[in-house]
């Protein structure tokens, strides 16, 4: 009974190999089909699991399709199942055996039983044949209409499925009006919820042919329709609750009173067990506050404590996620978290890929207050079997030293590792003290009487080697013995593999050259021949290129190989701060956790709704060409301003808006609600006459939506209609917004 | 939204496969498990995958429970933390139904499984992961494995694979499986599980230390009656001021239980949580957490571990570990494992009572250079102790 497990791997005897076994499949079933004889659903269920296992292994069963549709003719619903599930499978493959199917799913779209109608219609619309999609319009429309919310659930999924296998069919039935229709009056929150993700799908790939498509998915923000979903809000399963915050996240309020009002409507969706649903709603305070600089910074403080929560508790896949978005934070404003350092301990059975965003994180928080402790702890990790992670450590300790004013204590526990004697240490630790040295040169002396000491030929992975070799050039001077280990390196020439190295290697030598002539001119003889001899183009090149060079004039060589150098003050960011300002933009999706934006990793037509980056990309790109200057500096002053100032609030406004309120600009913005709130006026009062008989809620929930009674007429309003989110928070306006002024900041500046 | 859900044994065999929208190309399954067996970053190896890679346009999401991989994929930007969620909630929900959920279970049941898989997700929107809905749309009768027969779960299991489950004896009852009387027993079961971390510095100060713990119920309630769960009288939540370090001792001896924060389930309703600390809930059938919470208070943990390495010239070494049991002698504490790694020499483990001194000699083929006490530890320390939590925290009725 249980499906054979390799079968497509290993053809032992005793496996079965698929051909034979499919054919006897084959015949079993036809006798079966035709048979009325008791017990005979049996037979067939177990025949039938034998072909989804085989379906489910991979193996071809595609040829007993026949077979599978005669025995279907049957009343027993897992037998129907099963058959629903195969002709799911092969149907887009097999599109003239999909039409045999057409009939008795059409019947069971008829069934008395709402749970048959229910998944004959899903099976249906999961043909994918496009040649059938005539059949699919009729039992989806009297599916939408069905007395049962099941059957409505599974009709408006399908009306999204019909709109990809055919989307002029779908579009001519009127379908997107209808699913419209049916989220603003269905009682049953599932189906609102499916019709706000159909409709968001459908109008988003439509979007860019049709401009009344584009308008419906701008309405979707509008007032009327926010505030429709935010009352509903606690209805709605915690699935469908992510997509209608996710949507939230992108409603631009009208002023500050609303802002609060929404969140103290969600706040209590901070305390949610599912971490989708905290994620969700942080994104909506991050969004809505971008333009309140005092709140924002608290909207931090405020989401610390679930969010450390849900990374304590659930999987390690499940705190990696939420970690990743914490990780954002921190580096978005490291000096918010700076006091929460020891959250970020690593544990020791935590996976990698957790280790390593805490180390990250670990070292943005690091200031003069907490530097002692951090690196402490990390210095017990760099001491770690695992080697990788003793690897990020001292990498992570190396950084410190970087961004700190006082690094004394750090360079002598940098050296110390040097001590250790491993190999990988020491490599990680070379790195690092070459960077330390480019930053602060004072430390040279220290730095070099320990570095004299390793032997090069404990030394083997390139970069490390690049490094003590850029050491003994640049410090030649005051390491005794460096011409000396120099020539030796050249000596073995023919045994470095790496470019890298003997790049450096030239380069050294001719630094060298210059401050002890006598003791290197030999090696530096020997170091040009090869580095022309060099199969390499870049080594050849630069050999090349110092040969000419000191043949042209001794003195400028100098001046070029050895000039005055000034140390580093900040090492380049790897990241451009635009980039990072996307991602944030992009807050609770995978562009957090890739830490890239999403245009980097999906496909044009993946961007999934709501997404304008394509615009904004050209937007963004058009702007950067015309002028370089408005748009880093617009960036710069987003990333340090928004969270540390808070009296610059005139200036914030217009400017967060232009650069992460971009992806939702202004036309949109100011666009007024009248329009989309009367448009559903009116299609509300069409609605009653037309569906009322079925979903008898529906004047409910107009109610609930523009606060008014059915009486109002389709008059054109001079006004857009006042509208009120319901009184379900947990505190009054005027509390909440107290609340939030008073909550304590741990900033000191 | 995703676009494929499938599970995979520890080998890779496609145990479940189902294809929401058809927009992932058929080899995924293979693309998957060769990414994450051969996983690689910055060019070193036995690294372990991330949850969450791309591979040319296609996200996979993955988590493994009970040795099983359960795996998404999907071509769009979409929330890691919904689908990583649901991945989890969906195991659940299959055990739910099995009892129990393991390669050996899902291979009986898989066409009960494919029902679950038909109605959680449609067209990659999720429809509904509760238990107790889905049972009216499961026509499927559960065939039971034998759970003596499965390898027992450690206690560390509880942490270290994922979801925490119920230790010990835990329920492994289908919901939907009757009773061979006939009739239903009316059960429910509600567990405090904590995991404590402390850091002992060598000279036994207590570093840092945490909590994280969970409520968790099970239901086999016919009915939906309302629940309430009384917690302790004295339970502060939030810490007041900002300080989550440091201001110990302003709660200790108080018996004050102060959480720094805390989440609940959706079914959980907090009406009267600020008046008497109660929660009001219907329980849902199946298994599920009622709350979280997460405390940094000081409390006494009920172990104290010292571990102490004497080099006894460069090819011998003694490890001394004493494990003393800090809780009252009416209690005892099972399936203890104490772990300490030595640099790359050997693994011990060993099982101690109510204390316990473990003397190692260690003798090495090579010259160690004077790092021994750096390169061991920390020492690490699972267990059970039933009837017993570290936080206080308690269910005093429900």
């Amino acid at each position: 009974m249980a499906p054979p497990g390799q079968a497509q791997r290993s053809p032992s005897p005793s496996q079965p190999s698929g051909k034979g076994e499919v054919s006897d499949l084959k015949a079993q079933l036809r006798q079966l089909a035709g048979s009325r004889a008791p017990g005979v659903d049996d037979s067939k269920r177990d025949l039938f699991k034998k072909v989804i296992s085989y379906m489910t292994v991979g193996i071809d069963v595609s040829s007993v399709f026949g077979e599978m549709v005669m025995c279907s003719a049957t009343s027993d619903i897992v037998l129907k199942k099963m058959c629903y599930l195969y002709v799911g499978n092969y149907a887009k493959g097999n599109p003239d055996l999909a039409l045999l199917t057409i009939n008795f799913l059409q019947r069971d779209c008829k069934d008395e039983d709402p749970m048959i109608r229910g998944l004959a219609l899903r099976s249906l619309c999961s043909l994918r044949v496009a040649n059938l999609v005539e059949y699919l319009v009729g039992p989806l429309g009297s599916g939408l209409r069905d007395g049962n919310s099941y059957v409505r659930t599974v009709a408006v999924i399908g009306i999204l499925k019909l709109y990809h296998i055919s989307a002029v069919t779908c579009i001519d039935a009127d379908f997107p009006a209808m699913l419209k229709r049916l989220m603003l009056n269905d009682p049953d929150t599932q189906v609102i919820a499916n019709c706000l993700a159909a409709l968001q799908e459908i109008w988003t790939l439509e979007a860019s042919n049709s401009e009344e498509a584009s308008r419906e998915r701008e309405a979707l923000l509008s007032k009327p329709l926010i505030y429709y979903f935010l009352n509903r809000i606690k209805e709605f399963s915690e699935w469908a609750q992510s997509l209608v915050l996710e949507l939230v996240a992108k409603y631009v309020p009208s002023d500050n009173n609303e802002i609060f009002d929404i969140m103290n409507l969600l706040e209590d969706r901070l305390q949610h067990a599912n971490g989708a649903v905290v994620l969700a709603t942080i994104k909506v305070f991050l969004q809505l506050t971008l333009s309140m600089n005092d709140v924002h910074q608290q909207v931090y403080e405020r989401i610390k404590a679930p969010l450390l929560t849900l990374v304590s508790s659930g999987s390690p896949e499940q705190s990696y996620a939420v970690l990743s978005h914490l990780h954002l934070l921190v580096m978005r404003a490291p000096i918010l978290f700076s006091s929460d350092y020891k959250h970020f301990y690593c544990q020791y059975n935590e996976p990698f890929y957790v280790k390593k965003l805490k180390l990250e994180m670990l070292t943005a928080v690091a200031n003069e207050s907490n530097t002692y402790e951090i690196v402490t702890e990390l210095c017990e990790y760099a001491a770690n079997v695992d080697i990788p992670m003793a690897r990020e450590s001292i990498r992570a300790v190396g950084k410190i030293a970087l961004q700190q004013y006082d690094v004394n204590a750090i360079v002598d526990r940098l050296l110390q590792f040097l001590e250790m004697e491993k190999d990988y240490v020491t490599a990680e630790t070379l790195v690092l003290v070459k960077d330390l040295l480019r930053k602060y040169p004072q430390w040279s002396q220290d730095c070099i009487a320990v570095v004299g000491n390793i032997s090069s030929k404990n030394v083997q992975e390139p970069k490390a080697k690049a490094a003590l070799i850029w050491m003994l050039g640049e410090y030649s001077q005051d390491m005794h013995d460096a011409p000396y280990i120099l020539e030796s390196l050249i000596e073995n020439w023919e045994d470095e593999h790496s470019s890298e190295v003997r790049l450096h290697l030239l380069t050294a030598v001719m630094k060298c050259f210059f401050k002890r002539p006598p003791e290197t001119q030999k090696a530096l003889g020997d170091a040009l021949a090869a580095g022309l001899a060099d199969f390499h183009q870049d080594v050849h090149d630069r050999a090349l290129f110092y040969y000419r060079l000191l043949q042209y004039n001794v003195t400028v060589a100098e001046r070029v190989v050895n000039p005055p150098k000034q140390a580093v003050s900040v090492f380049a960011d790897t990241q451009s701060s635009e980039i990072k300002d996307r991602i944030f933009d992009e807050f609770n999706s995978l562009s957090v956790v890739y830490q890239k934006p999403s245009y980097m990793f999906t496909d044009k037509e993946h961007r999934g709704p709501f997404e304008f980056s394509d615009e904004l990309g050209n937007l963004s790109i058009g702007a950067d060409a015309a002028d370089t200057v408005v748009p880093a500096h617009q960036v710069d002053a987003n990333d340090k301003d928004l969270l540390l100032s808070t009296s610059e609030t005139e200036k914030e406004d217009g400017r967060a808006l232009s650069s992460n309120g971009s992806a939702y600009s202004a036309p949109l913005y100011d666009a007024p609600a009248s329009v989309p709130a009367s448009q559903i006026q009116s299609d509300l009062v069409n609605l009653t006459s037309g569906l009322s008989g079925h979903v008898p809620a529906a004047s409910l929930a107009i109610d609930d939506l523009l606060g008014l009674g059915l009486s109002v007429t389709p008059a054109p309003a001079p006004s857009p209609p006042s509208l009120s989110l319901n009184p379900k928070a947990v505190l009054d306006p005027g509390t909440f917004q107290q609340k939030w002024r008073q909550l304590p900041i741990s900033l000191t500046q | 939204m995703i676009s494929q859900f499938f599970v995979l044994s520890q080998r890779g065999d496609n145990i479940v496969f189902r294809d929401y929208r058809g927009e992932v190309q058929k080899g995924s399954t293979e693309t998957f498990f060769r990414k994450v067996k051969f996983w690689k970053e910055d060019g070193q190896e036995e690294a372990q995958a991330p949850p969450v890679f791309n591979v040319d346009g296609v996200n996979y999401f993955h988590v493994k429970v009970a040795g099983l991989l359960f795996v998404a994929t999907t071509r769009v930007n979409v929330s890691p933390s919904l689908v990583l969620e649901l991945l989890q909630r969906i195991a659940r929900v299959i055990k739910d139904y099995l009892g129990v959920l393991s390669e050996d279970s899902l291979r009986k049941n898989f066409v009960l499984v494919y029902e679950l898989l038909d109605e959680v997700i449609d067209f990659g929107y999720v429809q509904t992961t509760s238990t107790e809905v889905l049972k009216s749309y499961i026509f499927n009768e559960p065939i039971a494995v034998d759970a003596a027969r499965l390898p027992p779960l450690g206690p560390a299991a509880i942490f270290m694979q994922g979801s925490k489950r119920m230790p010990g004896t835990a329920v492994t009852k289908s919901v939907i499986a009757n009773e061979p009387a006939g009739r239903k027993r009316e059960e429910i079961f509600v567990d405090i599980i904590e995991k404590i971390s402390v850091t002992f510095s060598s000279s036994g100060y207590i570093l840092t230390s945490e909590i994280d713990g969970t409520i968790q119920m099970k239901s086999y309630l016919s009915g939906n009656p309302e629940i309430r769960v009384a917690l302790n009288e004295e339970l502060n939540i939030g810490r007041g001021g900002r300080s989550l370090y440091g201001n110990y001792r302003s709660s200790a001896g108080s018996g004050a239980v102060v959480l720094d924060d805390c989440n609940f389930h959706e079914s959980v309703r907090l009406d009267s949580f600020d008046m008497d600390r109660t929660l009001t809930l219907v329980p849902p059938d199946g298994e599920f957490p009622v709350m979280n919470y997460r405390m940094t208070q000081e409390f006494r943990p009920p172990f104290r571990v010292t571990a102490l390495i004497e080099e006894a010239g460069n090819l011998k070494a003694e490890v001394i570990i004493k494990v003393r049991a800090e809780f009252s002698s009416s209690i005892t504490a099972n399936t203890i494992v104490v772990q300490m790694p030595l640099p790359k020499y050997t693994t011990r483990e060993i099982v101690g009572g109510s204390e316990n001194t473990l003397r190692a000699k260690l003798s090495f083929s090579q010259e160690s250079h004077g790092n021994i006490t750096k390169e061991s530890g920390p020492v690490s320390m699972t267990f059970t102790i039933p009837m017993y939590n570290a936080s206080g925290l308690q269910v005093i009725k429900s």
